[in-house]
């Protein structure tokens, strides 16, 4: 067998069958999904909380009911015969959560009113009394200026602008800058986790004093790349149990919170009524209209290149740390730095993405991984992503020439502290 | 015929010429000790006769060819100074692994290895991860995974430090052993004794220059200073000591150590001693000990004095 598949073949199994590696690969979906969950169930029980609001109407203002929304639990009471400084001493008393005083008041200058409480109001619950309010208010002053409620109807605006492409395509502006900076971080964390791990690996084998065992048998090179290869595996891996975990999980969360499916069809069903219905209709038009096969693509590319790229990197830095932790974190620095930035060109290209610093992130190889990314769900020009994917693939491969020659010097130094410009000496060095 | 040829080798750093022009020869079956001080650059020879690093000049012949790291690596089992093992990986299977990187297929690897633990009764460790191996444990193991692929030519820096008497003897005996069989068998050390031991040939090389290439026994012979130990039946004189013949270098009662004056023969300080009617019990010849004849020769580099004398 091949010694770098051998090579490749440790890297991987002794990764994956490791508890760690389990722990992690199964523990953080189920925290991501738990996050998730909890939030869902603390919206849900949320809206089936009932507060009991008392209400001294002395303007007359609602008639004595109130229009409630779907899903208000609200229950509203109103009282008479007492004034706002006499129930306000009282309404605890008496089972009420809050007390809504409405005095007699000008309906154009509707000042005064209070809702009373011990401690300060939850904001749903006070934007919901204010709605109430606010449409009962609307309607006496339409009947004040004779206006009837259709034709208020007819004159309210409610404009929503569309943005047709000259180039003939959808607009996709509001689902691509999610998926954008989506596919930006996971690049991002990619690079991130699975540099260090490789540079942790090279660390490993140096501080074991192994690294030379090794080198009789196969050439710094091999045992390099197999490395790197083993634990960009070990990478996929981990993100394919946990796409596949999320993925399973979203299916099982239903079954496992029934009143969170009910919630789900409830706002299903109310959703066609709802102005936003037409802007959901978008969306989801605006996913289908999405390259998919561009992204998956391009994904892969990027990750695949920005991670050798990186990972050679790593992997030439951990060659020449010997045990100092303090000196790890000065020679990572000026390789983490670049990977930061193209985070920040990210964040900016998602909002403009055909900005002048967006086009040069996304075709400097440094940070093309995460900024093109970042740019490729909003139609980039063919030339652009030709140059960055042809820049990227000659950047990793010369990355990968140079960081060899550190590596196989690096790791056969020991007790030794390293500085740049002896590095820099290495590498017009002939081996 | 010899396994191994070096011919001017050259291998320069920035700041000193660690292998400067060393040429040298070890016959197959031979156990060589290649000694010297720290910094001599035996680790730096070491490394490019075992294809980790490339000769800046010269020649490595091996096995009757041009030496070709890539194929000829599988022939070579490496034991380097700064040794280890992956600390999380179980012994089994590091063992597996470190054979089949020199080209054994599984079952051969495996059946080797089960035959060596068995051996050095390591059959318990198998699934055991090196952690939690002593030093003197790990070391054994070490040997074995070097020595599994049967190689031509076996190089072992220090391999006995951090073992104790026993699994050192053990280990030893394995030496010899392979030696028998044809292995050529290159030793490192600081130790004298024991490469006065083990060693059919020795090396000394200092400050990137061979300074001294034989077997043990002419070395000690090129470097005698004709000191003889002659013990008496009886206690010795002033008048018994002549001026000419010999030098007396150390005297107690009845025993002499002396030097032999050029131009004399052992027979002719005999007859003195006879004519003189001391009765000799033992005449013997000191020979310099390979501790000495290091210490003469490296003499002056800074580095000697980190060296383990050695009192044999």
């Amino acid at each position: 067998m091949n010694k770098i598949g051998l090579v490749i073949q440790r890297e991987y199994l002794t990764r994956v069958k490791k508890k760690s590696f389990l722990i992690t690969t199964i523990l953080v979906p189920l925290i991501i999904i738990g996050f998730y969950a909890a939030i869902i169930a603390i919206s849900v029980s949320d809206s089936s909380d009932t507060s009991k609001i008392a209400v001294l109407d002395e303007a007359d203002l609602l008639n004595g009911k109130i229009d409630k929304s779907k899903g208000d639990n609200t229950d509203y009471t109103f009282i008479n015969n007492e004034t706002e400084e006499s129930f306000k001493t009282k309404y605890k008393k008496e089972g009420y959560n809050y007390f809504l005083y409405i005095p007699k008041i000008d309906i154009n200058r509707p000042a005064g009113i209070n809702l009373h409480s011990e401690s300060s109001v939850n904001i749903t619950t006070k934007s919901k009394v204010e709605k109430a309010i606010n449409t009962v208010v609307e309607r006496k002053r339409m009947e004040a200026a004779n206006i009837k409620p259709e034709q208020y109807k007819a004159i309210n605006a409610d404009v929503s602008i569309d943005n047709p492409l000259d180039s003939g395509k959808n607009s996709v502006t509001g689902v691509a800058t999610i998926v954008a900076f989506a596919c930006g971080i996971l690049i991002y964390m990619i690079l991130m986790i699975y540099g260090t791990m490789v540079m942790r690996g090279v660390m490993e084998e140096k501080i074991s004093r192994i690294a030379e065992v090794i080198v009789s048998s196969v050439k710094p090179f091999q045992l390099m790349l197999g490395k790197i290869i083993g634990i960009g595996l070990v990478g996929i891996t981990q993100f394919g149990i946990w796409i596949i975990l999320i993925a399973g999980l979203q299916f099982l969360l239903p079954l496992i919170f029934p009143s969170m499916a009910h919630h789900a069809t409830e706002i299903a069903q109310a959703a066609p009524q709802a102005d936003t219905a037409n802007g959901l209709m978008k969306a989801l038009n605006g996913i289908s209209s999405l390259p998919i096969g561009l992204i998956i693509f391009c994904f892969l590319f990027y990750f695949v290149g920005g991670y050798l790229m990186y990972a050679s990197l790593f992997a030439a830095i951990g060659s020449v740390i010997s045990e100092d932790q303090q000196e790890a974190q000065q020679l990572v620095f000026p390789v983490m730095m670049p990977i930061i930035f193209a985070f920040v060109i990210m964040t900016k290209a998602v909002t403009n993405p055909s900005s002048g610093l967006a086009i040069f992130g996304s075709i400097f190889p440094l940070t093309s991984p995460i900024v093109m990314m970042a740019r490729i769900c909003f139609d980039v020009p063919a030339w652009q992503l030709i140059v960055s994917m042809s820049l990227l693939v000659l950047t990793f491969i010369f990355f990968v020439w140079l960081t060899a020659k550190i590596y196989r010097t690096g790791i056969l130094l020991y007790g030794k502290k390293v500085t740049w410009k002896e590095m820099i000496k290495w590498l017009w060095r002939r081996s | 015929m010899p396994l191994l040829e070096l011919h001017n080798l050259k291998k320069y750093y920035a700041t000193q010429k660690a292998v400067d022009d060393i040429s040298f020869s070890i016959e197959k079956g031979n156990i060589c000790g290649l000694l010297g001080p720290n910094g001599a650059g035996k680790t730096t020879l070491l490394r490019m006769i075992t294809g980790i690093f490339f000769p800046d000049e010269g020649k490595i012949m091996f096995d009757g060819r041009e030496f070709d790291p890539m194929n000829d690596i599988v022939n070579i089992g490496y034991m380097p100074e700064e040794r280890g093992l992956y600390k999380k990986m179980k012994i089994g299977e590091q063992a597996l692994y470190l054979a089949r990187l020199k080209g054994l297929s599984k079952t051969d690897a495996m059946a080797r290895i089960k035959e060596w633990f068995i051996k050095f009764e390591m059959q318990s460790w198998w699934n055991k991860k090196v952690e939690d191996l002593s030093k003197g444990m790990s070391q054994k193991l070490q040997f074995v995974t070097t020595v599994l692929h049967e190689p031509k030519l076996i190089i072992l820096d220090e391999p006995f430090s951090g073992l104790d008497p026993v699994n050192a003897n053990m280990i030893k005996d394995e030496i010899y052993q392979m030696a028998k069989k044809g292995a050529t068998i290159i030793f490192s050390t600081h130790r004298m004794e024991q490469v006065e031991e083990i060693c059919d040939h020795i090396i000394l090389v200092n400050k990137g220059k061979k300074i001294l290439d034989g077997t043990v026994a002419n070395v000690k012979q090129d470097f005698k200073e004709n000191l003889y130990k002659v013990s008496f039946a009886r206690k010795i004189l002033p008048e018994h000591l002549a001026i000419h013949l010999f030098e007396v270098k150390k005297k107690t009662d009845t025993e002499l150590i002396i030097r032999r004056d050029p131009g004399y023969s052992n027979n002719d300080i005999l007859q003195y001693f006879i004519n003189k009617g001391l009765a000799v019990d033992s005449f013997n010849e000191i020979l310099p000990s390979l501790n000495d004849i290091f210490i003469k020769l490296v003499e002056g580099t800074p580095s000697t004095r980190q060296f383990q004398t050695v009192t044999a």
